[in-house]
């Protein structure tokens, strides 16, 4: 994630607390672990706003099954569902699982 | 997780679902977006 990124999202999560939850849209299972980690236990590449700050936020993908059941079907249609058909879906989420196992036992 | 009356941080990416797209989905299930980002890696 971008050092500007990093930044904004530090910012948003400080102000919120505790009622903060991410949503990814990433399209692959290494960024879905990169970002996944940035977020929950700080900025991998220790260059970022985000090194050594462990934010904890809860990690969710826009693939998973629980977040596309409380999206309007045709919104969901419209937005997601063309770019789930040509991802890895399943890769995504495998690499989210182990990202929430990571940050369980940091 | 239930996304009615949570904050969400929409992440999105270029080559991925972008964050303007996951944020319409969080908003429409009832979430309110309080950041939306759409990484881009080249």
């Amino acid at each position: 994630m971008g050092l500007e990124d990093q930044a904004a999202v530090k910012r948003v999560a400080d102000e919120h607390g505790n009622g903060v939850v991410v949503l990814l849209g990433t399209p692959d299972a290494e960024s879905t672990q990169t970002l996944a980690q940035t977020v929950v236990a700080g900025d991998p590449s220790y260059a970022g706003p985000l090194a050594g700050v462990p934010l904890g936020l809860p990690v969710f993908h826009v693939f998973e099954p629980e977040v596309r059941d409380q999206v309007p079907a045709d919104v969901y249609e419209a937005q997601v569902a063309l770019m789930e058909m040509s991802l890895d879906r399943e890769a995504i989420l495998a690499g989210l699982r182990e990202a929430r196992r990571a940050g369980a036992t940091a | 997780m239930e996304l009615r009356g949570k904050k969400v941080i929409a992440l999105g990416e270029r080559d991925g679902v972008p964050g303007p797209a996951v944020a319409e989905c969080a908003s429409r299930a009832g979430a309110e977006v309080v950041l939306t980002l759409t990484a881009c890696y080249v």
